[in-house]
Formats: structure tokens, C-alpha cells, sequence
């Protein structure tokens, strides 16, 4: 940022707050994959426990993060405004529900839980995007990046789950929606470097993003493109290909969001303001609502 | 309706830190951690060179974005527009301080105090361990503005019921007051002279105003 002094790394959040957003947001893909891709029926449990899994990991990790772990509940208090207790709130209803449409062969509850799997992809987004004092997080084009990563991810973590069990894919549309979302991701990715470019974001988050773009444009997501553009036309190389993409998907994804979360996060930084005259109206304190629900 | 704005005139500021020094004092805050702190600023080359002192700190917003985000109603706001924190209900989450676009905030997850593991006997009696592995932050000094108030006294105006801050600047740089008042001191103050807000394009709306009376670097302007 040109304009502002003091664009310090934020230390709050680190590789704990970017496990949340990196296995949280594959296990919310894979939910909702795994789920779409077997349904009518429920999904193999080697699919959808490893989602759950993940999911629990990220959060666990950023409850390791937290200063008060004990207090942990409280992150339930503030659904009218705080993405992060709707992320919380969205969390735990996930797993009762996943896990029973697994244990009793529900698959509409199994799809419940991707639906709400897509929830909470998108409450990470809103996370993100309402941290003010970060120029690479409050860009409104982080919300379509973290979720087409997490569709992403999820995808090719189906994929590889599949071949890796031997679960035969039926559905070749999954291979088709898996490159339909690389696309998608590959457009977000752009679009959010061109808007920090365009906007005053700090030079080294600028650096930083600069300094992967070629590894995540290239290399997590032309190249699964290009090899799962292949597997569709190669039939006897589909697994090898689709499994080496989903990889380079995967391992992409986990490391933009770490790079995003705990590396790129320069806080916003001081600067002056315009000159003003004149004796201000202030709007009044907007103070906490509790009846009102902002989205 | 009252509400309390804080205003640094940064005409007079000399840049002695001794806001910053007396905000630890009143607050017992631990080493590292700075309610109240003093930028300083340098622009231009030899030899045409400007040097600016700019106090920041919890700016008390009319729409503050750390009390959107916070998950456990931890961070509150009064009706006079001091934004709070209740430490007993704060999950030390952080979420806050990342949404905080100056840098107010902060956390210590255990007891430091100035001359390593053993506290000073004052930091003995005052150490709250309420504050651990919470946010904390600049309070306006609420509790002297509410013990002024029930002595009948005035904030700003009355040493006793104003910020330990503003009571100590040896250039009378810092104003403390209600700016819903037409008369007080920061109205007047912000009537007789131009200011600017730190970050008012984020729409925060920040209660903390900064006199300055030249044209500002455009190196350093936030907005356009």
C-alpha cells in the first residue's frame, strides 16, 4: 500500500487459523461430492468419513488456537452478525447429521450434510472477508476463491479417494464438474490478484501473492486442467491422470490458503486522512442488536 | 445522547510518549502491549523534511468492525460509544484483532511483566488474570469517566473522570469529550479547526479525530 506505514505480518492467526481453512474447506467439498456422486444412495463410508474427518481436524486445530479452549462454547453467542459463529453453529450440526444419514442410510440426510458442508465453505469465505484490517482477506473476490478451492479440492479428493479404494465411478460427470471447477478456480484466483493489484493492498502481500501465483496458476490448476482434459480422451490412462490432477488440486489449494492465511496477511497499517472542516455529525453507536440478523 | 470522542492535535504533539507511558500506568498493562502509542513520522528529503507525531489506538467506532465479528458478544458497545470488552466472556479468538483495521488490539496468552518472570510489587497487586488469552484494549479509561460521572464531575474537563492519557499530555495535544455537546471542548475544538479521521473510508466511523492544519503528503493519505 502506497498510502498507509506500519503494514506488519498479523501473528493472531497462524498455521492453526489456515488448517481450519485448508482441511475444513476440503472436507466440505468432499462432503458434498461424495454425497452428490452416490446419491441416490448414501456414500462409501471410506468417502464420507474422511470428509467429517478433515473437517474435525480444521477444527480442532483452531481450537488449539484460541486463548481460553475452555470457553470454546461461547463462539455460539453472536449468529446475528459473526460469520464465525454461524461457521460454528453450521460445524456442529454437520457431523449429527452426516453421521446419521451414514448409520441409519439416509441418504437425504447425507445430503443435508453437503449442503451444509457448502454452508460452511461459504461462512469461511464471509470469515475472511470481514476481517476489515486485512487488505488480502477483506478483498470481496476471497469469497468466490475459498469456495471454488474447497469444490475443488473436495472433487479431486473424490476422485483420488475412489481409485485409491476401488470404488468403481459411475458417474463420469463428477470428472466433468472436477474440471468445471478448476476453471472456476483458476478465474477466482485471477480475479483476486487483479483486484489486490488494483486496490491498496500492502507491497509485500502483493510480493508474496506475486511470488506463488505461478506455482498455483500453473501448476495447481492449468496443469490438472491439462491432465484431466487428457484423462477424458486417454481411457486407460483416466486414473493415473485424474489422480496426479486431483494431487496438484489438492496440495494447491492447502498451500494458497496457507500462504493467504498465515503468510499474505499484512494488516491494513496506518495513514492520514483527508482534511476536514467543520464540526461533525457522528451517526450514533450502532451498538449490538440482539433481534437483528445482518447478513 | 452522549458521546465520547477523543482528539489529538497533532499541531502540538511533540512526541514524548508520555500518553503512552501513563496509559501503561493507569491500565498495568504488560511490556509489549500499548493501549495509547505515538507514531513517528518522517516524509519529504534533506533538507525539506516534515516530522509528525500521530497517538493511535483503539479509534472507539461508531460502527466497529470488531464488534461485528466477535463471536461470543465479548466486544460491546455503550450507548456513549465506548467500545468494551467483557473478559470473562472472550474466547481469545483473535477474529477481532484481525478485523480491527488499526491495530488496537491485542493478546498475551501469560504473565509477562517488566523485569522477566517476578513481578513488581504494582504488578503484583495489579496483575488481572481475567486479561490472559483475551483481547484487550484501549477502554477510554471508562472507569474513571464512570466514577467522574457518579461524583458529578465532567469528562474531559475534570482530571478525575477523564483518560489518564489526555490528563497527562505535557503539550495539552489530547482532548477527551462529548461531541454531541455543541459546547464542549472537542466540539469546539473540531468546529475552530480542520481534522481528519484515520481510515474513514471504511466507513468505520472512528471517534477519534486528528487536528492538522497543512496539506497532507499524498504519500501518506489513506483516501482519496
Amino acid at each position: 500500500m502506497k498510502n498507509s506505514w506500519g503494514n506488519a505480518l498479523q501473528t493472531q492467526w497462524d498455521w492453526r487459523a489456515a488448517g481450519n481453512f485448508m482441511f475444513g474447506g476440503t472436507g466440505c467439498g468432499l462432503i458434498l461430492m461424495a454425497a452428490a456422486a452416490s446419491y441416490p444412495e448414501s456414500p462409501h463410508l471410506a468417502l464420507a468419513l474422511p470428509a467429517l474427518a478433515f473437517i474435525g481436524l480444521g477444527l480442532l486445530l483452531v481450537w488449539l488456537e484460541i486463548g481460553r479452549p475452555w470457553r470454546a462454547l461461547h463462539v455460539f453467542f453472536h449468529p446475528q452478525t459473526s460469520w464465525m459463529t454461524r461457521e460454528g453453529l453450521v460445524g456442529t450440526l454437520l457431523f449429527p447429521v452426516a453421521l446419521a444419514g451414514l448409520i441409519w442410510d439416509i441418504p437425504a440426510l447425507v445430503a443435508l450434510a453437503g449442503f451444509l458442508g457448502l454452508t460452511f465453505l461459504y461462512c469461511q469465505g464471509r470469515i475472511l472477508l470481514a476481517s476489515t484490517g486485512i487488505p488480502a482477506w477483506r478483498e470481496p473476490a476471497i469469497l468466490p476463491l475459498i469456495i471454488s478451492t474447497g469444490l475443488c479440492e473436495g472433487s479431486g479428493l473424490l476422485l483420488l479417494t475412489m481409485h485409491v479404494v476401488g470404488i468403481a465411478n459411475d458417474n463420469g460427470w463428477v470428472l466433468f464438474l472436477f474440471l468445471a471447477f478448476l476453471a472456476f478456480r483458476t478465474f477466482a484466483w485471477s480475479k483476486y490478484r487483479e483486484n489486490l493489484n488494483a486496490s491498496k493492498t500492502p507491497a509485500k502481500t502483493l510480493s508474496i501473492l506475486n511470488g506463488i501465483h505461478a506455482q498455483i496458476l500453473w501448476g495447481s490448476n492449468i496443469a490438472p486442467l491439462v491432465l484431466l482434459l487428457a484423462a477424458m480422451f486417454l481411457s486407460a490412462q483416466t486414473t493415473l491422470l485424474s489422480s496426479i490432477a486431483a494431487v496438484l488440486t489438492v496440495a494447491g489449494g492447502w498451500y494458497m490458503k496457507f500462504v493467504i492465511v498465515a503468510r499474505a496477511s499484512q494488516v491494513q497499517g496506518y495513514s492520514l486522512g483527508k482534511l476536514q472542516k467543520g464540526r461533525p455529525k457522528m451517526k450514533p453507536p450502532v451498538r449490538r442488536k440482539p433481534d437483528k440478523f445482518v447478513l | 445522547m452522549t458521546r465520547y470522542v477523543m482528539i489529538a492535535d497533532l499541531n502540538r504533539c511533540v512526541g514524548c510518549q508520555t500518553c503512552t507511558a501513563a496509559c501503561k500506568h493507569t491500565n498495568a498493562t504488560p511490556p509489549g502491549v500499548q493501549w495509547r502509542k505515538v507514531l513517528d513520522l518522517e516524509w519529504g528529503a534533506f533538507p525539506d523534511v516534515e516530522r509528525l507525531f500521530v497517538p493511535v489506538g483503539c479509534q472507539h467506532c461508531s460502527d466497529p468492525p470488531c464488534m461485528h465479528v466477535c463471536p461470543s458478544q465479548a466486544t460491546a458497545q455503550r450507548d456513549d460509544g465506548i467500545v468494551t470488552i467483557d473478559y470473562d466472556l472472550c474466547i481469545g479468538c483473535s477474529y477481532c484483532t484481525v478485523a480491527c483495521p488499526y491495530q488496537a488490539r491485542y493478546k498475551v496468552d501469560k504473565p509477562e511483566f517488566a523485569y522477566g518472570d517476578t513481578p513488581m510489587p504494582s504488578e503484583e497487586i495489579r496483575f488481572d488474570e481475567r486479561t490472559m488469552g483475551v483481547a484487550q484494549k484501549c477502554t477510554f479509561c471508562s472507569d474513571r469517566v464512570d466514577s467522574g460521572l457518579e461524583k458529578g464531575l465532567t469528562p474531559g474537563i475534570d482530571p478525575d473522570a477523564t483518560p489518564g492519557c489526555v490528563n497527562s499530555c505535557i503539550a495539552d495535544a489530547l482532548s477527551f469529550g462529548d461531541i454531541e455537546d455543541e459546547q464542549s471542548n472537542v466540539s469546539e475544538l473540531l468546529a475552530e479547526n480542520t481534522w481528519f479521521q484515520m481510515h474513514a473510508e471504511l466507513g468505520t466511523e472512528p471517534g477519534f479525530f486528528y487536528l492538522w492544519d497543512k496539506e497532507l503528503p499524498e504519500e501518506l493519505q489513506g483516501e482519496k
